[in-house]
């Protein structure tokens, strides 16, 4: 009897310095996505794109998340457009690209550009994987059906079926001034694009 | 009165042993020596220069920051966490910098794990970051950890007379709260 009042004397205060604990340090654990898919190391680039700076940009219209149509004419004569192909949701560098554009708003504006995210994942995947990025200042269309139709326009659909990691800056009059398939696996550096975008408002 | 001590002794107990649950990450560690061999860039930045101690130009090693203890925060300019995370950590530099024990005591710095000067830059001017951030493009500091690196994470350094004698085992993942991770990392309040 002495022994189980005692014993839960000492459950309760146990329970109660615990309690103490928990309230002086709410803390947990959170990094990149769990959810996150790793493909590991992929072969630097899978495609040929035949278009070369000077080239008129092939127009398109895409849906985006919000169920808008966007289309490179409708930039004609307004804003410079950069066009970010990643190569699909879900993966490590292409779940932080975009975040990184997405605090450098101000020096596309700076720029006088628009940001274009392009995808050939369908929408409902997109804008899940979108949403744990925070609000986008940008449009993210989907490429998805017909299957990389625009990836393959420009000539970075690879041949399991994604785009490559790839940039395309597009001045207001439509013609391409910077080419950037880059090695999938590594991230652009955002000064590089940023130096391209100082160029035409040179 | 004499629950009251057996509950604190009880608490105390637990608060140690949860500094090792909050800074653990699974098997993650980060190594004193390569560490301490890590050299980055002494800023240009008046500001940033006095707050870390150091003097002159060139290169400086993590050791010669005048301080007790020196938190990294590991992030990248590209981490959504890190970016969410941002505002806590600021707050957790206030903390510290409005208590003049830990001011005197305690310094904090970023590394930008994989990011170059100019987003390392971007990051700070977006966030109004008052701390000195470094980059390492090069991801350096790969070399100190046991694993991979994930964003972000946090190394406290204990530092005496330019070496560095401890660290505390990392705490991988967001802070969440400023006031409680000051408390656990210091529960007195004081960095010894």
């Amino acid at each position: 009897m002495l022994y189980s009042r005692v014993a839960a004397k000492f459950f309760l205060m146990f329970a109660m310095a615990l309690m103490f604990c928990l309230a002086t340090a709410q803390l947990g654990a959170e990094t990149q996505d769990p959810r996150i898919y790793n493909p590991g190391v992929l072969k630097p680039t899978g495609s040929g794109t035949k278009l070369k700076i000077g080239d008129p940009a092939p127009d398109f219209s895409l849906g985006d998340l919000t169920g808008s149509k966007i289309s490179l004419e409708q930039f004609r004569g307004k804003k410079n457009v950069v066009l970010s192909f990643v190569p699909a949701a879900w993966t490590p560098v292409c779940s932080q690209q975009w975040p990184g554009y997405n605090i450098a708003k101000d020096l596309f504006e700076k720029n006088d550009a628009v940001l274009i995210g392009l995808s050939v994942d369908n929408i409902p995947t997109l804008y899940a994987w979108t949403r744990q990025m925070g609000d986008l200042w940008f449009p993210v269309v989907s490429d998805f059906w017909p299957h990389g139709a625009v990836s393959r326009q420009y000539g970075v659909l690879r041949p399991e079926g994604v785009s490559e990691r790839a940039l395309f800056v597009i001045d207001k009059n439509g013609i391409i001034r910077y080419i950037d398939v880059h090695d999938i696996n590594v991230m652009p550096r955002l000064e590089d694009l940023m130096k391209e975008l100082d160029k035409l408002q040179k | 009165m004499k629950k009251f001590s057996v509950i604190m002794v009880i608490s105390a107990i637990l608060q140690i042993a949860m500094i090792g649950y909050v800074f653990a990450g699974n098997n993650f560690r980060v190594s004193a020596d390569p560490l301490a061999a890590l050299e980055l860039p002494i800023p240009e930045n008046a500001v940033d220069k006095t707050y870390l101690g150091l003097t002159g130009t060139g290169t400086f090693r993590l050791p010669q920051v005048r301080a007790q203890v020196l938190l990294i925060e590991i992030f990248s300019m590209y981490c959504p966490i890190c970016q969410a995370e941002a505002p806590v950590v600021n707050e957790l530099f206030q903390l510290i910098e409005g208590n003049p024990d830990t001011r005197s005591k305690v310094k904090i710095i970023g590394i930008g794990a994989g990011n170059t000067p100019f987003e390392v830059d971007v990051f700070r001017k977006k966030y109004g970051i008052k701390f000195p951030m470094f980059a390492d493009d090069n991801m350096l500091i790969r070399k100190a950890a046991s694993e991979d690196i994930r964003t972000p994470t946090f190394v406290a350094l204990k530092i005496e007379a330019g070496k560095i004698v401890s660290v505390l085992p990392a705490h991988v993942g967001k802070i969440k709260d400023a006031n409680a991770f000051l408390k656990v990392l210091f529960p007195d309040n004081s960095p010894n």
